[in-house]
């Protein structure tokens, strides 16, 4: 028993210092008027009125519906990319080693530096391929257009992690057994059909994994958002001017230290964090389920 | 033959999304090769002179903005303490975990697994001013051990956000390792604390690697926490850090931004270039185990 807690307490205390603490702190500041990082023990108790506020603030619910888009399309793109990258380098091809090495490289890289990259990319290089090959539409940064604004933070997300769901594919797929694949085969199944049939059923917990970590994810996008577009191109949204690529992180982050609204950004915390635990809480089911069936 | 015309075929395929997975990187090297002029005039010429690289290489090392050195040590130190203090804290909480068989255990896992889905953004602004308050408390504020813009408080931060993903893996992987050897141990006299580390601890190797690389790449390309806890602009900024803090404040010079952006991935590249092979392997076998 004195093994028992010694050995739990480092994590347990650092666990409980780092996130329980704040957490506990953090939804008790979103019902009160705290609103410098300094203070903390003279706030005022102010019921809903920060989630009434959040409510009708058009610039948060757009970001709430921008965020919803968001992850819908990411989840589906990451792993739509992922799990075919991992049927092509599962394959006894020449250079598996150099293609896995690659696909996976984006990953070590930092969503801020990326975010730099890919905003000259956007704005220099494809320009000039644009102006180049005299294709009017591509000679204008995309990155001035809010829905292909959108599409270009979910293009270098999947650039960045397609190598990482790769990974988690192809131990899957490795480890489902070869007999069955090769009896399919034999038996006269085209390739889509082992797909289908065979590999997608076998490495359906590996779809699980997959699937809430994009969720998770996505829903927590930052630093791509931030060095990309930073929100902008700025759009009207219930009459009013918003950021139109200002997913619920960055909106969050802005309303505290832009705004300078601490207790305001805690309330879209406490909003963000309900939604996601549900939205993770369903997926898991529904992927549970899908996982039987198959 | 239909079959070897197939993976040829492939093999043609594979190596297009390559070159179409390495362009952007191919971009940003030949830029940092151009004066500032030339990369507005054509960004996607090839360089006229490529060792001009060395020049806004110089460039960006005397910025006293990125401080590349110093960024380069702090973002080490971070890492490296962090990641090592993650393996030794989450292995011997996860052990415990494992053997203990009791509702405490199962329920202290739990909450730990349930902890993954807590965003960082509803604990990142009270966990500033709890740590704020722990060092006017503590005295600690006055002196080199203050947590906030300092080593002690984003490494403390990080073991406390990573011990939920590395306990998680830790606890899959002991479950399926077999009892004897520990019992064994055990009947020899041996205290828990030295069963642990000098049995178990190395059995564990596997999945040590993959939480040191799962953890490492990302402590190391961290922003949010970082900007936090640090601050932009203090004496220990890491390379995320230093990167955007640049780019803020010098507007449209991409020879200098995007050498810059190359110099702040240039060493997770080179350990990745060097270690690939325990990194591809210990993902792979962790996702397997996870």
């Amino acid at each position: 028993m004195v093994t028992f807690f010694m050995f739990l307490l480092p994590a347990v205390l650092s666990f409980v210092i780092v996130i329980i603490v704040p957490f506990i702190f953090g939804v008790y500041y979103s019902f009160t008027d705290w609103n410098a990082m300094t203070g903390g023990a003279d706030v005022n108790f102010v019921g809903f009125a920060n989630y009434a506020a959040v409510f009708n603030d058009p610039r948060f619910l757009h970001s709430f519906l921008v965020t919803v888009a968001f992850a819908v399309i990411n989840i589906i793109v990451v792993n739509v990319v992922a799990f075919s990258l991992a049927l092509l380098v599962t394959n006894k091809l020449k250079l598996v080693g150099l293609y896995r090495a690659a696909f996976f490289m984006p990953h070590l890289i930092g969503g801020i530096i990326l975010g730099y990259i890919w905003q000259f990319i956007f704005n220099s290089a494809i320009t000039q391929v644009g102006s180049n090959l005299g294709i009017g539409f591509l000679a204008t940064s995309l990155l001035g257009h809010s829905q292909w604004a959108l599409l270009a933070i979910v293009l270098v997300v999947v650039w960045q992690n397609a190598g990482f769901f790769m990974m988690i594919y192809v131990a899957a797929i490795q480890s489902a057994p070869a007999e069955l694949i090769e009896a399919a085969q034999i038996d006269g199944a085209t390739y889509l059909q082992r797909v289908r049939n065979i590999i997608m059923p076998l490495v359906a917990p590996a779809f699980t994994v997959a699937m809430f970590l994009t969720l998770v994810r996505s829903f927590q996008q930052f630093d791509v958002n931030m060095a990309l577009t930073a929100g902008g191109p700025a759009g009207m949204f219930m009459g009013q001017a918003i950021p139109t690529t200002e997913l619920l992180a960055l909106n969050i982050y802005n309303t505290a230290f832009t705004v300078r609204q601490l207790a305001q950004g805690q309330a879209r915390a406490v909003v963000f964090f309900v939604t996601l635990a549900l939205v993770a809480l369903i997926q898991v089911y529904f992927n549970k389920r899908k996982e039987l069936e198959m | 033959m239909k079959n070897q015309l197939k993976m040829y075929a492939l093999e043609i395929v594979a190596i297009l999304v390559l070159i179409i997975y390495m362009l952007p990187f191919v971009i940003v090297l030949i830029n940092s090769a151009k004066p500032v002029l030339d990369i507005i005039v054509d960004p996607l010429a090839l360089p006229e002179d490529p060792a001009r690289i060395f020049t806004n290489i110089e460039a960006v090392m005397a910025s006293q903005v990125v401080r590349y050195t110093s960024s380069f040590i702090s973002s080490s130190i971070i890492t490296i303490i962090s990641v090592f203090a993650l393996v030794i804290i989450s292995s011997m909480a996860a052990w415990v975990l494992v053997r203990t068989k009791s509702t405490l255990s199962t329920v202290i896992f739990m909450i730990f697994v349930a902890a993954m889905v807590i965003p960082f953004q509803v604990v990142m602004f009270p966990l500033v001013s709890w740590f704020h308050r722990i060092e006017v408390f503590t005295g600690l504020i006055n002196t080199p051990f203050r947590l906030l813009q300092n080593y002690p408080g984003i490494i403390l931060a990080y073991m406390g956000f990573g011990t939920p993903l590395s306990i998680f893996l830790y606890h899959g992987f002991i479950k399926g390792i077999p009892l004897e050897l520990e019992e064994a141990a055990k009947i020899d006299g041996c205290s828990s604390a030295k069963t642990f580390f000098s049995i178990v601890f190395p059995v564990l190797k596997p999945i040590t690697v993959t939480v040191m690389i799962l953890n490492g790449i990302w402590i190391w390309n961290d922003f949010l926490l970082p900007l936090m806890v640090l601050g932009t602009g203090n004496a220990v900024q890491t390379i995320p850090l230093a990167v955007q803090h640049f780019v803020g404040s010098f507007v449209r010079r991409w020879d200098l931004i995007l050498t810059t952006t190359l110099m702040g991935m240039l060493p997770v590249v080179i350990i990745f270039i060097f270690l690939q092979k325990y990194i591809i392997k210990g993902m792979v076998d962790g996702a397997v185990k996870g």
